[in-house]
Order: C-alpha cells, then structure tokens, then sequence
C-alpha cells in the first residue's frame, strides 16, 4: 500500500495535504497547552499575572513545585489513588473474569436468565439517593468499600471478555475435558493464559478509571486522610482552595492568591505524570482491547 | 385422549428438563457458586436494590421511618418538578449539551481514523497515535483545571486574542468549551475503534482498487467506508441511547455560579436537591424521570435502526 506520494494523482495529492494539515492542526492543539503550562509552572506567579510567560529566567521559580512536592494531602492523596486503584482493578477483573466464563458457554443452564439480569442493570439504575442510602444502610459510609465494591462487576467488560472467550477455539475445551481437567483446571490453567491480553486491557482500564474518577469519593468520603489524589486536586485546580498551610506565608490576601494560581500549574504536571509514563507502555493492548468490544456491540 | 397424552408427555418433558437441568447444576456446581455467584451478589445488592428504593420518589422520605413507614404521595414530586419553571431549562440545558455533543463529538474520531489511514509510513503513525491518545490519560478534573487556566482572563486563549475575557462566566461560552475540550480529550482515543476496522478492510479489495486507478475519494468510497459502516451505525446508537446520561463528573466541575444557566444539568440537579439540600423523594423523582426518557430513547432508537437496517438491531 505505500504508494509514493509524488506517484499520487493531482487531486488525491491535494486530499494528503489535507489530512496532514488537520492532524497536524489537532496535535498542536493538544501539544501547544501542554508547553504552555509546563513553561508556566516555572514562573514567578506575579510576573504570570502581570505579564504572562516569559523567558527571563530570573524570573523563573521552583516555588510552586516545591510547595506541591512537600505538601502531605498530595501525598495522601497520591497514597489513597494507588491503593484504591490497584484493589478495585484486583476485585473487579477478578469478578468480571469469573462470570464471563459461565456466559461463554452455550451449554450453561441459566445464561439467558442471568444475560437479561446484567443486561438491565445497563440501561436503568435507582439513581443517585436510592444508591447513597443503600451504602449508608450497609454502613460502607467513608469506608475503603463504597468505592471499592459499588462498581466492581461491570457488565459491559464481562460482555467483552466473554466475547473473547467465545474466540478461543472449542477443541481446547474438549481436550481438557478428555483428559479429565475439572473447570476450575481448564479455566485457570488454559483458558486464562490464552486471553492475557484482554486482562491486560481490562486491567488498564479499570485503573485508569479508578484513578480518575472523583464523583463516588466526593460523596461516600468525607473524612480528608481516605481522599484520593482526584479530590485533593478538585480543591486545587476547581475550588481554587489549597490546603491553607499551602499559602499560608504570603502575607497578603492578593500575593496568597496569585500563589494558589501559580500552584495549579505544578499540580497539573505533578499529578499527571504517573499516567503520562505509564500510558505508552500500554499502547499494544489498546486495539485489541477495543475491538474485543466491538465485535459484540 | 389424544389431547391428554400430549399434555401428560408435555409435564414429563417438563419435568425431565427441570431433572436434567439439575443434573446438569450439580455437575457443575462451580459454574454457579464459584464463577457466577460474586458477580450476580454485586449485582442485586448494588443495582436491584437501589432500583427498589425508587420508591423513594413517591414519598416524603424520612431517614428514621424509612421506605415504607414514609409518607406516600404519589406523584407529587413529579408534578412538582415538571411544573417548575427550572425544570424546562435543565431538561434544554441536558438534552442541548448532549445532542450538541453528540453532533460534534461523533464525526471527529471518524474524520481522525480516515485522515491517519493516509498516512503512509506506519512509524510515524504510530507516533501521531500516541499524542493523540495521551489527552485520554489526563482526569476530569485535571483537563477542567487546564481548561479553567487557559481560559481565565489572563489565560492563554485570551492572550493569544489579544482580549481578557472570563469564559468561563459566560453562561452562552458553557456549551462550546464542554464539547471542544471533550473532542481535545476523546476524539483520539474513540478513534481507535474506526482505526481497527479500517486495518480491517480487504487488503486485496484496496489494492485492486488502487490497480484499477481509483483515487483516494474513490476507495474510500468503494473500500474504506462499507468497511466501517456497521462500527459506526452500533457506536451512534449507544451514543443515542446515552443521551440523557451525560456525565456529571465534567460539567460538575465546569460550573461556575455565573454560567450555572447553561452548565445545570439533570444529574448537577439532581447531585444538588439529593445530597446537599437533603431533598431525597423529590431528586430520586427527578433522576427516575432521566432514566426512563434515557430507557425511551434507546428503544425507539433501536426500533428505528432495526426498520433502516433489514431488521437487524442491535
């Protein structure tokens, strides 16, 4: 397929530089604020307010980042993503894993009942205060487990994994069987090391999720030592309220402002960097991934 | 007699088949205690449960009396809601951001996925990928937190147009700044999906075509675009079925009290009425009603898909 572009008709050679001009346009729309804010967090916050970047580097500061760097919340909250991210990554594979199994089967009695049983539960839930006094009642309020177990099977990557199950070739299973391997023997020892790559994604997607969300800890925690790093910067970057001890030396109400600006540029580069150097490593599962899914719709 | 025979070998058919079934259960008990059971827990305690407590929104709910002990009063809520002058405004706000969204949102990943399917050389593909997918890595609240910065008045964006503006005050600027930043973060990343089926589109059917002299209009035409088709027609209708679910956690942390006549939505709403003011009956009426125009939209759209599509839905 790698027609050389000068061997191209005149009007498909119009078309490629078309389709070079707009990706180039979106990735400069994506680099572009990057740099900028990268370039700003070095930046003495009054020179930032007054006059914007600038390559004067004397007036360049490591302040912001050296506020955010010994700041205990950021840690916390740091603390409190990671360990929230990996136990519900755990659980939720784990579940998600285990009930796709039974559903790949043709032969499994109940599979239509339980099929529409998840199904539902896709397109109508009680809501927001049906769910909140649920957890209440279960007494999981400001616990490690509202966030942990309220989400934990997700019917749609059992639809995925199922999907890729249902792929793996029937003669394996019959095999197993003659040879007198139990469920348990054929699931874990042949199955599961067949579908790694769609665990692997799974996985990732359940940690990055995780990571990310701020919706069920803003409201099941309420005690500031259980908060993840999401809600620690929603105070930062949204509410424009760092910790007070954060600012609290400036001695005028403008200067603790500006600061608490200047302090959102670090926050951004120092929060995103796990993500941003984890993610490459990630990129040869995402196709496989995504098209596992789309097979079944 | 004839009639009894077939009944009676009906119940025995019955009655083996509930035998055989389980049979078949204690075989494999396993399946049931072991693979299904963590699963089908979660599920009725954490969906079926909160789908009982719905009934919540016909009565005055009172925290110490509870469900049932509560005061009934039917529809009241509801009246109350629909009659309320807000209530016009947050449905418009809702419907208007995803609708919008969806118009704008959905073409992007498939313009992406068919301008980097021209791209040549599969190394620097790849590298294109990778920038475009990193916005997807970045939180809500962080990508809110860029997109407060550059906006504010000393921001970049007003820097560059030479004017200070405050966007993010602007209820009429609420709209264009969700679905812009939702494209900067997603477009990307959803255009895996049209990436893949493109990759897997007849390489001989292309490469005949390309023989037989079609420019690219054409094998997109011929080749690329019936290659796609049914990825794209299955992902608009969850799109469309999604419609009333639009996220809460983005345009939460978009409002500002000023642009509140754009940015409040069904789920800020309800967020607000349910947790903070302590309203329970009348937000879970309020989030009942979301759900089930979400539940008519989906069968409608499904029901309109299925008549486009030679009866096949989804």
């Amino acid at each position: 397929m790698n027609t050389k572009f000068s061997r191209l008709p005149r009007s498909d050679k119009a078309i490629m530089v078309f389709a070079y001009t707009i990706l180039g346009l979106f990735m400069a729309a994506i680099i572009l604020p990057v740099i900028y804010i990268i370039l700003a967090s070095f930046i003495d916050p009054i020179t930032l307010q007054n006059s914007g970047l600038t390559f004067d580097f004397s007036k360049w500061t490591l302040t912001a980042y050296e506020r955010v760097m010994t700041n205990a919340q950021i840690w916390t909250g740091f603390k409190n993503a990671l360990i929230y991210s990996v136990l519900f990554t755990i659980i939720s594979v784990t579940v998600t894993l285990l009930a796709a199994y039974p559903m790949s089967r043709q032969d499994f009695k109940g599979r239509g009942f339980f099929n529409v049983m998840f199904v539902i539960t896709m397109f109508f839930g009680g809501g927001l205060i049906p769910t909140y006094l649920l957890i209440s009642d279960l007494g999981m309020l400001d616990t490690i487990w509202a966030i942990l177990m309220r989400c934990a099977f997700s019917v749609w990557n059992m639809i995925i994994a199922r999907t890729y199950y249902m792929g793996i070739p029937k003669d394996m299973q019959e095999a197993a069987e003659i040879d007198g391997a139990s469920e348990m023997v054929y699931f874990f020892k042949i199955l599961l090391p067949l579908c790694m790559p769609i665990i692997a994604t799974i996985a990732m997607w359940q940690f990055v999720g995780m990571w990310n969300s701020y919706f069920d800890a803003m409201i099941y925690l309420n005690d500031a030592a259980k908060q993840p790093l999401q809600l620690v910067l929603r105070a930062i970057l949204i509410q424009s309220q760092p910790e007070p001890g954060m600012v609290s030396d400036m001695q005028s109400t403008a200067a603790r402002a500006q600061l608490a600006e200047l302090l959102k540029y670090a926050t951004i580069i120092i929060s995103s960097i796990p993500l941003m150097i984890l993610y490459p490593f990630f990129q040869k599962y995402f196709d496989n991934g995504i098209m596992a899914g789309a097979v079944k719709g | 007699m004839k009639r009894a025979m077939t009944q009676t070998s009906e119940k025995t058919g019955k009655a083996s088949r509930l035998h055989n079934t389980l049979i078949y259960m204690r075989q494999h008990w396993q399946l049931y205690v072991i693979f299904m059971l963590p699963a089908v827990l979660l599920t009725i305690i954490f969906r079926y449960i909160p789908m009982g407590g719905v009934m919540i929104a016909f009565t005055e709910y009172n925290p110490i009396r509870g469900i049932l002990g509560s005061e009934w009063v039917g529809f009241k809520h509801f009246t109350r809601f629909l009659s309320s002058p807000d209530f016009m405004q947050y449905l418009m706000n809702t419907l208007k951001l995803s609708i919008f969204g969806l118009l704008w949102s959905f073409p992007a990943p498939i313009l992406l996925a068919f301008l980097l399917n021209r791209i040549l050389s599969s190394g620097i593909k790849k590298k294109i990928q990778l920038v475009l997918y990193m916005p997807n890595f970045i939180s809500v609240i962080v990508l809110c937190g860029i997109v407060r910065i550059l906006l504010s008045p000393t921001g970049m964006v007003n820097m560059l147009l030479g004017t200070n503006y405050n966007f993010m005050t602007m209820p009429e600027a609420f709209r264009t700044i969700y679905i812009a930043s939702g494209i900067w973060q997603g477009a990307g990343w959803a255009s895996i999906i049209y990436t893949a089926a493109l990759s897997n589109a007849s390489k001989e059917l292309k490469e005949a075509a390309v023989l037989d002299g079609a420019n690219i209009i054409q094998q997109i035409r011929a080749v690329e675009w019936p290659a796609i088709k049914d990825t794209v027609l299955i992902q608009f209708i969850m799109s469309v079925g999604n419609i009333m679910s639009v996220g809460f956690e983005k345009a939460y942390a978009l409002q500002t009290d000023l642009n509140l006549n754009a940015s409040e939505i069904i789920s800020t709403y309800v967020y607000k009425k349910g947790l903070l003011d302590g309203d329970y009956g009348f937000s879970t009426a309020v989030g009942l009603f979301n759900t089930v125009i979400n539940v008519v939209l989906l069968v409608s759209m499904n029901s309109i898909v299925k008549k486009l599509n030679d009866g096949k839905g989804v």
